[in-house]
């Protein structure tokens, strides 16, 4: 069994810049199922209350917010490929809009918590399970809005263009990562849970 | 074909001596993964001399009974940090600094796919270490409770929680290893990219050395384990800064949550740290042997299984808090199933070894020792795993001379062989045959001295951690021969120290390949230039320099 | 049984000048052939080879096997890498050939695949049917309930049935199945008698049970397998395995109130106005204590604050005096009273039978 001497080098779909994501986003997998492991574990064994079911709603407006912002994230990486800088950078700002809208939504869902109903990480069980988690998916969010901000000034600047698609791919992987994240939180939070 | 001779770097190639202080600052700055894998192995061995001291004064401790050499806290304090040491600052920089420094050599490519990030990761290693350290000096806290941790290296909750151990010494242990932990993740992260992205032509998935393969699947367990144990510290955290109660079991907090998620995370840790010993030993016994690996694709897929049914035995050491009887069994059957693959692969090197010219170098001594220490200590590991037995030997001396026949009969033993091995490569000098040897069966006497005669305090109902115990148990005997090998160990780790300054002192020069291997690493100069291979080599087979040297009879007519 | 009482030897005190004086004393006591040898009369090793009940005769056998085929495996495989390794050295001079390159066989693979696939399956069955059968979630009928909690760093024994609470010392009839419940005041501790049964955890909010059925009379050790904080070596255990009689005997000598003699009354006035009795009860003169083990029948103890120490008076005075001195850590402080006080607290104490 003879082989041909030339042979291709790896195919461009397994680039180094992919499987450093994808890779990094295995591992963020598994952190997060911790946090979701533990807030399933701890459903209703707060010894006192508020439990979720008397403070939790439904976050639509959040939820609403991020799953488009992973839509206009695809169509900006689309429109760049194209070298449609105007459409690409549109829809990043979109993006980072939709992402600030998600964030400022839970910052106002904890503002309620906090201060309307006194629940804290310290208060119970329910309180340290669910601002660990939901915070740590916060965390996430705001990690990945940086980086698309980043990507908007540097395509508003002239700086990202149509060559760097493919790093701003990878950005955008991360952003449709945390938005899956968000879908398991939103289930186990606010369905599951309640 | 002619692409291999190529690779060979003229000596011209090679680095020329700076001065120190410039040099110096070469090592700080390098992203070179040759450099860094061998930071990463030396910062290794002074953890390992560090965690081997603190071994040796609790053994010191144990020599005789009601011994009052060591106050309770300090003994606690010494294995808490002896085994977090040997795990997190000893065996993960090791076995890091040697993927660093081969899976780019032996897959034909000039440096990992993120040399940056893997420079981040060895200073975030040894931050990690420093901060571990700190703690000696630093956590004194609010409550003078101070200095190292003393909770044990898994920290059990509630013990290590707020309200039972007060100061800071537990916070040092829990961001001593988060840090370091993402330099672990980081480093897993560029393995597990330069394998499938960076292999030159011809190098197919089915072509890699084993040892390329194994650290794959070593770096998915990292990926799949550490962040686990990164989650689960910062919820440790939280409860002890921000009032949270995970572990809080005055406030309904589970105890046995901790567990679980320390075991999910520790039980693929083991095999993180064993594969890679696999790895060397798979690419040290066939060289030796003068024979090709016996079962190849055997050998890999052995590898994965391990990796998958290792995901799902964690609990085997939690056994003893009350699992009930289905989740007992499940464990139990699950952990002996891990038997089958590692059966595999032990039988495979016995094949490979089997018919071939075996030349007991000191590289080879390691492996075999290694090979008759591993069917011991997997033999016990499945006593450990007979649930009921288990509730008698959990959490006594038995389990402390499984996991250090695993850990050193099977780890610091195959580490030992590849450093003798490939310390050649790395700085073009030989380690004396002769010191290999008084290495060897010092460390060999003192290892079975010392860890042999555990399971027999096991047996006899010592349980660990114990800073002290009373004459009248009948362990005072064979404490002492235990203690007294721990002596052998140091000596034998002396040597090896001492052989390493010789080779500087007195250098007998190694040339590009002296044990006239097959692997890709042998084709370029010892040590490699910067760039590794002047051209990039191709291959045609698993044994790119078999082809090269036997080209009548090429590997790939076999494969 | 219980009123013998044995010299010890103390271990785990620092080293101090007047520790180190009694480490001689020691000394001196071994040369007369006292101490150490004749220490444990019964105690001895607690070698998981001489079971004295169920589960750990069960245990030992089950293990007794499964040493047996792990033996098997080692000696079949041990041996095949010796003699390869023997036979396939290679010869001092080197012909510089390279021997035959053979690259794996699939039937070798099946067979070294299949065998240990049938041995695991054996064992998982053994295992399997050994552990439904030697775990029990119920009390069986006539079993002897004892409720078992774990303190940092000593072990409260409940015998809710017989209304009287003691401490570190388990006392249970022979022939009879003690059904024991554990539980734990702080942290994680580890029920272990090697010679009766096995191991089980003693967890924070959570109840554990486990069945021992004594066979042998005696006296058997065991101690605290999870570590469990600075004193985890000297959490130790003993348990007095009696005949039913003596059993009962025991049981009515616990049940008891504290004796009152009146020599002691000063010590007895002493002991109730100290702080002591915020962490010690003592049954008929103050119940409100229990951070401390039960003192009511505390001289029926053969050792002091959970085998640290021999349990007489001597030892009792250098107890009250600084508990750091025989157990560096322990979570009792010392009280900082004048030698008189102490002398007659001692006093009082070793009344306590
Ligand atoms: C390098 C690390 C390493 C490795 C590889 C292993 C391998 C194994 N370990 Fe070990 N283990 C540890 C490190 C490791 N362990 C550590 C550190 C601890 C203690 C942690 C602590 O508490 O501090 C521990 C503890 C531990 C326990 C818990 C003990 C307790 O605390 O109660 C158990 C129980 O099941 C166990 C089992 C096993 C088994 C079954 C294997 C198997 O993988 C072994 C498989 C190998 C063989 C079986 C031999 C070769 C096979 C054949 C020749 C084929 C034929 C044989 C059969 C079919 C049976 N280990
Ligand atoms: C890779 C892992 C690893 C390694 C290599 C070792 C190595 C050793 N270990 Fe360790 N051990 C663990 C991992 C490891 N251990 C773990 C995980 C635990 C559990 C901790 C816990 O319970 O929390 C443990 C616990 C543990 C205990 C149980 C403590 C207890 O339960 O009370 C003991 C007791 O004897 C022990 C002994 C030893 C000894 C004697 C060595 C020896 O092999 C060490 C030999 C090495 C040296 C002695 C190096 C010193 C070299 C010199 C001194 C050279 C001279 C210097 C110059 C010339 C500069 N270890
Ligand atoms: C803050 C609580 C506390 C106070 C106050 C206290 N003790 Fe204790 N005592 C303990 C604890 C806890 C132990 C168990 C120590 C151990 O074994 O680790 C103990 C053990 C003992 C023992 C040994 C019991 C045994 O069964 O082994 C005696 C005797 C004793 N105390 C007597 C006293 C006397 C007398 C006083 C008052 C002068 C006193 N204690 C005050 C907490 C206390
Ligand atoms: Cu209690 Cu260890
Ligand atoms: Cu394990």
């Amino acid at each position: 069994m003879t082989q041909p001497l030339a042979l291709p080098m790896e195919p461009a779909t397994w680039n180094r810049g992919r499987v450093g994501m994808a890779c990094l986003i295995f591992g963020e997998s598994t952190f997060f199922s911790v946090f979701v492991v533990a807030y399933l574990f701890y459903i209703g064994k707060s010894a006192s209350g508020p439990q979720p079911s008397d403070v939790l709603e439904f976050p639509v407006f959040a939820t609403v917010c991020l799953l488009s912002s992973s839509a206009t994230a695809g169509l900006a990486v689309k429109a760049l490929t194209q070298s449609n800088t105007v459409r690409a950078g549109l829809a990043l700002a979109l993006t980072v809009g939709l992402g600030a809208g998600f964030l400022g939504a839970t910052a106002n869902e904890w503002f309620g918590l906090i201060y309307g109903h006194g629940l804290t990480i310290g208060t119970n069980l329910f309180g340290t399970t669910f601002y660990s988690l939901v915070g740590f998916h916060a965390a996430h969010v705001g990690l990945g809005l940086l980086m698309l901000t980043l990507v908007l000034g540097g395509v508003l600047g002239g700086k990202v263009g149509a060559g760097d698609s493919e790093r701003v791919e990878m950005v955008t992987w991360y952003w449709h990562f945390v938005d899956a994240v968000w879908i398991v939180v939103l289930t186990t939070v606010y369905v599951v849970g309640v | 074909m002619s692409a291999s001779t190529e690779t060979r770097v003229p000596e011209a190639a090679k680095r020329t001596t700076a001065g120190w202080s410039q040099s110096l600052h070469d090592w700080v700055t390098t992203v070179d993964h040759k450099r860094l894998g061998i930071l990463y192995i030396a910062a290794g061995f002074f953890f390992l001399v560090i965690g081997g001291v603190e071994a040796i004064l609790m053994r010191a401790q144990l020599a005789v009974p009601a011994n009052t050499l060591l106050e309770p806290q300090e003994f606690n304090r010494l294995f808490t940090m002896h085994g977090t040491t040997m795990v997190f600052l000893v065996g993960m920089p090791i076995i890091t600094g040697f993927g660093n420094y081969l899976i780019p050599l032996m897959i034909g490519a000039r440096d990992m796919a993120f040399p940056r990030l893997n420079a981040w990761g060895f200073w975030m290693f040894l931050l990690g270490g420093i901060v571990l350290y700190m703690s000696y000096f630093a956590s004194m806290g609010l409550y003078g409770a101070g200095t190292a941790p003393d909770v044990g290296w898994f920290a059990y909750a509630p013990l290590a929680g707020k309200a039972f151990s007060r100061g800071n010494a537990t916070d040092y242990w829990i961001l001593g290893i988060l840090i370091s932990g993402f330099g672990s993740v980081s480093g897993a992260i560029n393995m597990v990219t330069t394998t499938l992205t960076m292999r030159c032509p011809g190098m197919k998935m089915n072509r890699l050395p084993l040892f390329v393969w194994m650290m794959l699947v070593v770096s998915f367990l990292i990926l799949l384990a550490l962040p686990v144990l990164t989650g689960a510290q910062v919820m440790l955290l939280f409860d002890r800064f921000m009032g949270a109660h995970f572990f809080d079991t005055q406030a309904g907090g589970d105890a046995v949550l901790w567990q679980h998620f320390f075991w999910f995370f520790g039980h693929p840790e083991v095999y993180i740290l064993m594969i890679p010993g696999f790895a060397y030993a798979s690419e040290i016994i066939p060289v030796f042997s003068r024979k090709v690996i016996f079962g190849y694709s055997f050998m890999v897929a052995a590898t994965i299984a391990i990796g998958l049914v290792a995901v799902g035995v964690w609990a085997h050491h939690m056994f003893t808090v009350g699992l009930g009887k289905g989740l007992s069994v499940w464990f139990a059957v699950m952990t002996m199933i891990v038997g089958i693959p590692t059966g595999i692969k032990l039988f495979n090197w016995i094949a490979t070894l089997y018919g071939g010219k075996i030349l007991l170098r000191t590289p080879m001594l390691f492996c075999i020792g290694f090979i008759g220490q591993f069917l011991v200590a997997g033999l016990s590991g499945i006593l450990l795993s007979g649930a009921p037995l288990n509730w008698q030997l959990s959490d006594s001396y038995f389990v402390v001379a499984h996991f250090h026949y695993v850990l050193i009969g099977g780890l610091v033993f195959t580490i030992f062989g590849a450093c003798y091995y490939w310390f050649p490569k790395m700085t073009g000098r030989m380690l004396s045959e002769r010191l290999g040897r008084w290495h060897f069966w010092l460390f060999f006497v003192g290892f079975h001295l010392t860890f042999t005669t555990m399971h027999v305090q096991g047996v006899l109902g010592m349980p660990r951690r114990i800073y002290t115990y009373p004459a009248e148990r009948g362990w005072e005997v064979w404490n002492a021969i235990s203690s007294s090998g721990a002596i052998l160990q140091a000596l034998g780790v002396a040597v090896f120290l001492f052989a390493l300054v010789q080779a500087f002192r007195r250098p007998q020069w190694a040339g590009p390949d002296p044990w006239n291997a097959w692997t890709l690493e042998w084709s370029t100069s010892s040590p490699p230039p910067a760039y590794n291979f002047l051209t990039i080599p191709e291959v045609r087979s698993r044994r790119p320099l078999w082809d090269l040297k036997h080209p009548d009879d090429p590997d790939w007519e076999h494969e | 049984m219980s009123s013998s009482r044995h010299r010890e030897r103390r271990f785990g005190k620092r080293a101090r000048p007047q520790a180190r004086a009694r480490a001689s004393r020691a000394f001196l006591g071994l040369l007369a052939g006292q101490g150490v040898a004749q220490a444990d009369a019964g105690g001895g090793t607690p070698s998981l080879f001489l079971p004295v009940a169920e589960p750990a005769q069960s245990i030992l056998d089950y293990g007794t096997l499964l040493v047996l085929i792990c033996a098997v495996i080692f000696v079949v495989v041990m041996g095949l890498l010796a003699l390869t390794v023997v036979r396939f050295r290679a010869s001092a001079v080197d012909d510089g050939e390279e021997p035959p390159q053979i690259y794996g066989s699939d039937q070798l693979e099946l067979a070294w695949t299949v065998v240990p696939v049938l041995i695991v399956i054996v064992l998982g069955l053994i295992t399997a049917g050994r552990i439904v059968a030697l775990q029990k979630d119920t009390p069986p009928a006539g079993s002897l309930a004892v409720r078992v909690v774990g303190h940092q760093w000593w072990w409260e024994l409940e015998y809710p049935d017989h209304g009287f609470v003691t401490a570190n010392e388990l006392h249970l009839p022979l022939g009879q199945v003690a059904f024991l419940e554990l539980e734990s005041e702080d942290v994680i501790h580890s029920f272990w008698l090697p010679q009766l049964s096995g191991k089980l955890d003693v967890i924070p909010n959570r109840t554990n049970t486990m069945w021992i059925e004594p066979q042998k009379t005696g006296m058997f050790v065991g101690q605290c397998a999870e570590y469990c904080g600075t004193q985890h070596a000297n959490m130790l255990l003993r348990v007095f395995v009696h005949a039913p009689e003596d059993f009962e005997r025991w049981v009515r000598d616990q049940q008891q109130e504290a004796r009152r003699v009146a020599a002691h009354a000063e010590g007895r006035a002493l002991f109730a106005t100290t702080a002591c009795v915020n962490c010690h009860t003592v049954r008929g003169l103050s119940e409100i204590g229990s951070f401390g083990p039960d003192l009511t029948h505390l001289m029926s103890r053969t050792t002091l604050a959970a085998g640290a120490a021999v349990n007489d008076e001597a030892r009792l005075v250098d107890w009250l005096t600084d508990p750091d001195h025989i157990k560096p850590g322990a979570r009792m402080p010392a009280m900082k009273l004048s030698d008189a006080q102490i002398a007659r607290l001692a006093g009082y104490l070793s009344s306590l039978e």
